[in-house]
């Protein structure tokens, strides 16, 4: 699985990953992170503090990048780096569509590298975490 | 225009002084029940983050870090915040010029240096790389990033993760 450092070429996009969040696997997330903190599940709580209701963690956005990227290259190389902004809030129960694009497929001291240009989309397309990330091919 | 009095930096030299100073050493453990919760939270689909003879047919030695993931800190009630499960407690950091009473975590990136899997403890260590101030929509935002180094058990720097905390 994964596509090869042959097959990549500059400005190509990578296959979108499509999240949609339950509450349940927001407390899921909470669980697998360590972070407890209520905005993300109760939702007297969130509103409380001002916000419209129940928010998606930053980390998670980033984490789903991360999962992005990983699909894609498969067993044929590995994240160097990666990385991402929360610049918008996103909801449970709302797409957020994961998406990437190849900016630059070059080698350096040996390397077979090839950074990206990566994303989450809400349902408006706006750009909600905008990042970036790099892959070392071995295949 | 003028400069008054109250368009002084929010960035005190204390503040400055602060910057590359390194935290006190943390413990991490990376294990395989909290690599499978992590990855069944995001959704990941790759056996090599389940089950451990499909990790090591793809060339790691146990169920490796899912991307996001590095470790998780040993909670002790008595030390331990109980909602985000790091050390509590330590001096708190110099205040800015003028209060600031809101924060947003602004971003996270992970740099990987080596394979990180269940079995390695990791030894973390933080310090503030850089601060920097803004006007923006928001009014006044103090923006502060934040570098943890990850060595492993044989003292091999793994993972290195820059954090970027916006107060306003």
């Amino acid at each position: 699985m994964g596509i090869t450092w042959n097959e990549i070429k500059e400005g190509q996009e990578i296959p979108v990953l499509k999240k949609n969040c339950s509450t349940q696997q927001l407390v899921q997330w909470a669980a697998g992170s360590g972070d407890f903190y209520q905005i993300h599940y109760d939702k007297d709580f969130a509103i409380s503090t001002g916000l419209p209701g129940l928010i998606v963690h930053g980390a998670l956005k980033n984490a789903f990048l991360g999962q992005l990227v990983h699909d894609w290259v498969g067993r044929n190389g590995r994240i160097k780096q990666y990385g991402c902004s929360y610049r918008g809030m996103d909801y449970p129960n709302e797409d957020i569509l994961c998406k990437g694009v190849v900016k630059r497929r070059y080698e350096e001291n040996g390397k077979k590298l090839v950074a990206l240009e990566v994303w989450t989309e809400n349902k408006e397309g706006a750009r909600t975490t905008p990042g970036s990330a790099i892959v070392e091919f071995t295949n | 225009m003028a400069e008054s009095a109250a368009e002084e930096s929010l960035i005190t030299d204390e503040m400055r002084a602060t910057i590359g100073d390194k935290s006190e050493p943390s413990t991490l453990e990376v294990d395989k029940l909290q690599i499978r919760l992590f990855a069944r939270a995001v959704g990941h689909v790759d056996p090599i983050y389940f089950d451990e003879e499909e990790a090591k047919k793809a060339g790691f030695r146990s169920l490796p870090c899912p991307p996001g993931y590095l470790g998780t800190a040993i909670f002790d009630p008595r030390t331990s915040d109980a909602t985000f499960g790091g050390r509590r407690g330590g001096a708190p950091p110099p205040e800015p010029r003028r209060p600031l009473n809101r924060i947003l975590n602004g971003g996270n990136e992970f740099e990987y240096l080596g394979d990180i899997c269940a079995g390695d403890v990791l030894t973390a260590v933080s310090y503030v790389s850089d601060i920097q101030e803004r006007k923006a929509s928001l009014g006044e935002m103090l923006i502060t990033q934040s570098k943890t180094e990850y060595r492993n058990q044989n003292n091999e720097l793994v993972a290195v993760a820059t954090g970027t905390g916006i107060r306003y």
